[in-house]
């Protein structure tokens, strides 16, 4: 049962990202996008990631493709000559380097050669967390204990940089008007 | 779930190959941020699932914290944007070619 979920979903994400690399209206695309994301964090939840799957929708479907939206339709940039894709030389290379990338990810990984892959472990395998890092579980306090023991510092740096990218946002995005002296 | 890991990286792969075809293809700077916006979460689904086979948790840790420099990366982005358009009046990359002159 669980097996078919993850096909459908994979499917879903798939055809959909498709959809909005291939779809000429943008608006079309970030819809598109926003099925494609809600498909990720579906497969999130089969993978057990439970939280994760919820950040997936709440900042990536929501807040990043609202914003997306609000932007594409501020700007209102439709196709004014009717082409939204590049000159003939830049399709067709582009296209050969799509095809050689999926040849070469299928072979890898879905071909008769394909490269060796383990078991999934059950979640609780492991409940002492013997060996490399945190044991996998799924509730989100075991984020917050990684995030205020291991990964502290980077924590902290990404604090940083949430300001950094605020103030930016507000540099850039400021009217420049000439400076007098 | 009885899925190996090699079908999830299969689809995380196809993610980032569609990803690159949308980069590589499209005219409009929306879509292509978009694009590459997909690439990255190709790349957090492989992250997902390396944790969930590996059985650690190290995995969804760095997914976390790519989601957030993500968001930040997309608000500065569309600001840059913005002021790209302001500036030029379009935001079609074949219109943008004022350093191959």
């Amino acid at each position: 049962m669980l097996d078919v979920l993850f096909y459908i979903f994979a499917a879903i994400t798939l055809i959909s990202a498709l959809l909005m690399v291939l779809s000429p209206n943008a608006v079309n695309g970030a819809i598109c996008m926003i099925v494609s994301f809600v498909g990720t964090a579906a497969i999130f939840v089969l993978l057990e990631a439970y939280f994760l799957a919820v950040i997936q929708i709440l900042v990536y479907a929501g807040a990043v493709m609202v914003l997306f939206l609000f932007i594409i339709m501020l700007l209102d940039v439709d196709n004014e000559d009717n082409t939204y894709l590049k000159d003939k030389m830049t399709l067709v290379a582009s296209i050969v380097g799509f095809s050689l990338l999926v040849v070469l990810i299928v072979s890898a990984f879905a071909g008769a050669n394909h490269l060796p892959e383990t078991a999934l472990l059950p979640v609780d395998a492991n409940p002492s967390g013997e060996g490399v890092g945190m044991p996998f579980t799924t509730s989100a306090k075991s984020f917050g204990y990684s995030l205020f023991t291991k990964y502290m510092l980077p924590f902290q740096v990404t604090g940083f940089l949430l300001l950094a990218a605020m103030i930016g946002v507000i540099v850039v995005s400021k009217k420049h008007q000439e400076v007098e002296k | 779930m009885t899925v190996g890991l090699n079908a999830i990286i299969l689809v995380s792969g196809l993610l980032f190959a569609i990803g690159m075809l949308g980069v590589l293809l499209r005219k409009n700077t929306l879509v292509i941020y978009m694009s590459l916006e997909l690439m990255l979460n190709a790349v957090n689904l492989a992250l997902v699932a390396f944790s969930r086979y590996n059985g650690t948790m190290d995995g969804n840790l760095f997914v976390f914290f790519i989601i957030t420099v993500a968001a930040a990366e997309v608000a500065v982005g569309l600001a840059i944007i913005v002021a790209l358009y302001r500036k030029r009046q379009s935001v079609m990359v074949d219109n943008l070619n004022a350093m191959s002159r």
